[in-house]
């Protein structure tokens, strides 16, 4: 009797189970979503992916390290190792170093308008047409450098992000002020 | 009247009224250069309406507001705009920020003011427009557009009890003080315009318990203007008690909690000077071009509650008060509490600005070397918002700014209690401000990367579209060869059975 009666119960719970596979079935990789939205966005390639995105499915399939991405740099790092419930493992050297952002500015008197920057460019920031000079969205662009290496006539420089009121920073007092007098 | 207790404050902490609560208010002369930063408001800065070389007379406006959360700047004198572009402007940061000039003619010609005769005809509406197109922001030092506080459209609930500011807890500061006491009147009548506008039940005035001469002020002003729904209350001086939330707390009993503004529980909080400033411009018909100032400390010869164009650079006011003494040492916009060091004198005075304190070495508190947290606790049963200084400290203190600000660090009005009464000197306010500031900076460059990623995937999927068209049109092609091939085939087959046919009809 009590066979039957745990078939049974098995039998139930099996469909139910089945039911709910199908009903509450999460669409996509919501951990590659999640790996996602903690990349820096800079779509430089410098994790030899193609963006952020298809380095964070790397990451969620096992294909890559989290240690990959210079311009997330060491709190990046330890933001993926908290989300992923890893060890903090140092950036890999090959890859690059972290620097702090920089953007792109095209100097327009040597800029010959040959267009190889604007298909290099991740995220559409730059502006321009066929042999008339280019320019950089300086909000947009997000300092992948991509731009650099197709310029025939290296007119492109990095420059350093100048501080606004929204991005200027208190400053932190410093451990001098920190440590006691002995 | 009942009065309830906020958490923690300093009831004991030197107030240095007694340098500059006694001056009279005098009127600053008018200086050579009005300096306008475009942004001297909470929200969007003000969009510019002049050119450089315009005429441009006292109570015109200079720049307008762009969105809603913003305000207009009005010439705060007669002159010619000479200079639009980036200058020094009153900010911790030391930045530069987009400014209008305006280089004084001296004659003080004043765009004709539009007086109104009786404000109880104009609808709410209408008085909070004219509130905005004055230029009127918060002018106890946080500058949000008063405009905004104001409007009841689309609000569900209803404003039912009425703050006016007066409690002004930060030491040194009496700008506050001195309109009360001379100005009572025109206050009152400021509260009156505000009680037809925001139909509300009761208007409550605070000020602290140490100035009696301008609670006796007040009463005479509320006894002639008879209006019984208008109060003056004596509230304690506990230091921060001036602070939006904690006089609410004081007043009422009722706590506006984290995230929410007073509005939410039926509440609109003004300060006095703001008042005064809507008095002015609705019953005057003048637009906020002056404020009333203190300036004081160790630092300038003689203190002075001035009354002060917008615009004017510190120097013009040094200048008045007879200059520095020897014993000048930091310029401190508003005050030693929550104030902030500027780095030139050339700093123009914005809406927002009630004090000038030329501080001596023996008013820097900050010199003292910190040592290292004894977790006494002190710190957390002065904090008059209620938070936990010493764990908001260790997670500042190492970066750890998401916990930080799971335990409300946004909540923290700066208001520097836990730094006085801190064994060790360590600068607590100084941590949470850059903590604060690191999270605001994190905030913006988490909304730059979204916007990234959106062109990212949209220059993806432009780029799989072109591919596909480019796929498609080469199919096309091919497909359309092959079928010009086949049919040239078939022509050509035909035309040779034809031939044939021919050939076999004549053989026929």
């Amino acid at each position: 009797m009590s066979f039957f009666a745990l078939i049974l119960l098995f039998i139930i719970l099996g469909l139910l189970l089945g039911y709910a596979a199908i009903r509450f079935k999460v669409e996509g990789d919501p951990i590659v979503d999640k790996i996602d939205s903690v990349l820096p966005q800079t779509q430089c390639g410098q994790c030899n992916f193609p963006g952020c995105r298809p380095y964070a499915q790397a990451i969620a399939d096992g294909e890559a390290e989290i240690n990959q991405c210079p311009p997330g740099g060491e709190a990046g790092i330890a933001a993926l190792a908290d989300l992923l419930g890893v060890d903090v493992i140092p950036l890999n050297a090959e890859n690059g170093e972290e620097k702090a952002k920089l953007v792109a500015f095209i100097d327009e008197e040597t800029c010959i308008g040959c267009k190889l920057c604007i298909q290099a460019c991740p995220v559409d920031a730059i502006l321009g047409s066929p042999k008339h000079m280019h320019t950089v969205i300086t909000a947009e662009c997000t300092g992948c450098e991509l731009c650099l290496p197709p310029c025939p006539v290296e007119c492109i420089t990095m420059e350093p992000v100048e501080t606004t009121l929204a991005t200027w920073q208190w400053d932190k007092p410093t451990p001098s002020q920190e440590k006691a007098k002995s | 009247m009942k009065l309830w207790h906020f958490n923690g404050g300093l009831p004991a902490l030197a107030e240095h009224k007694n340098e500059s609560v006694h001056l009279a208010i005098e009127k600053a002369p008018v200086p050579e250069q009005l300096i306008y930063p475009l942004q001297q408001h909470i929200g969007a800065p003000a969009s510019v309406l002049v050119n450089v070389g315009d005429k441009v007379l006292r109570g015109q406006k200079i720049a307008d507001a762009q969105g809603l959360v913003s305000a207009p700047i009005h010439a705060g004198s007669s002159g010619t705009i000479s200079h639009i572009g980036e200058q020094l402007i009153p900010h911790p940061s030391g930045l530069s920020a987009p400014c209008i000039t305006i280089t004084t003619d001296g004659l003080d010609e004043q765009l004709k003011p539009t007086p109104c005769a009786d404000y109880k005809q104009l609808s709410a509406v209408e008085l909070v427009q004219m509130i905005r197109n004055a230029g009127i922001v918060g002018l106890g030092g946080a500058a949000f557009p008063t405009a905004i506080k104001l409007d009841q459209q689309g609000k569900t609930k209803p404003i039912q009890t009425l703050i006016l500011n007066g409690a002004e807890c930060e030491p040194y500061i009496s700008c506050d003080d001195r309109l009360l006491k001379e100005r009572a009147d025109k206050v009152i009548l400021g509260i009156e315009i505000l009680l037809h506008l925001l139909a509300c039940e009761q208007a409550i005035l605070a000020v602290e318990d140490n100035s009696p001469d301008t609670f006796r002020a007040i009463q005479t002003a509320i006894k002639a203007n008879a209006n019984p729904v208008i109060s003056v209350v004596k509230v304690p001086t506990i230091y921060p008690t001036g602070g939006e939330k904690q006089l609410i707390k004081t007043l009422t009993g009722k706590e506006v909690t984290s995230g929410k503004i007073p509005a939410d529980i039926g509440i609109v909080s003004l300060n006095v000077g703001t008042v005064y400033a809507i008095q002015q411009a609705v019953i005057e018909g003048k637009p906020l071009t002056s404020r009333i100032v203190t300036v004081t400390g160790e630092g300038v010869k003689k203190p002075h509650n001035l009354e002060v164009r917008v615009g004017t650079p510190i120097h013009a006011l040094i200048d008045v008060c007879h200059g520095y003494t020897k014993h000048a040492k930091r310029l401190i916009m508003g005050g030693p509490m929550m104030g902030y060091a500027v780095s030139s004198d050339e700093i123009p005075l914005v809406k927002a600005s009630n004090c000038i304190l030329v501080a001596s070495k023996d008013e820097v508190v900050t010199e003292k070397q910190a040592m290292p947290c004894i977790r006494c606790g002190e710190c957390a049963s002065v904090c008059p918002v209620s938070l936990l200084p010493q764990q908001l400290y260790w997670n500042s203190r190492s970066d750890q700014i998401e916990k930080a600000a799971k335990l409300n660090l946004m909540d923290c009005i700066e208001c520097g209690c836990c730094d006085v009464v801190c064994p060790s000197h360590i600068p607590l306010v100084q941590h949470f401000r850059h903590a604060k500031s690191a999270l605001k900076a994190d905030q913006h460059q988490k909304q730059l990367s979204d916007i990234a990623r959106e062109r990212f995937e949209a220059r993806e999927q432009r780029i799989a579209r072109e591919k596909a068209e480019r796929a498609e049109k080469s199919r096309k092609k091919k497909a359309a060869l092959k079928e010009r091939a086949a049919k040239k085939e078939k022509e050509a087959a035909e035309k040779l059975f034809k031939e044939e046919q021919a050939t076999t009809n004549d053989e026929s």
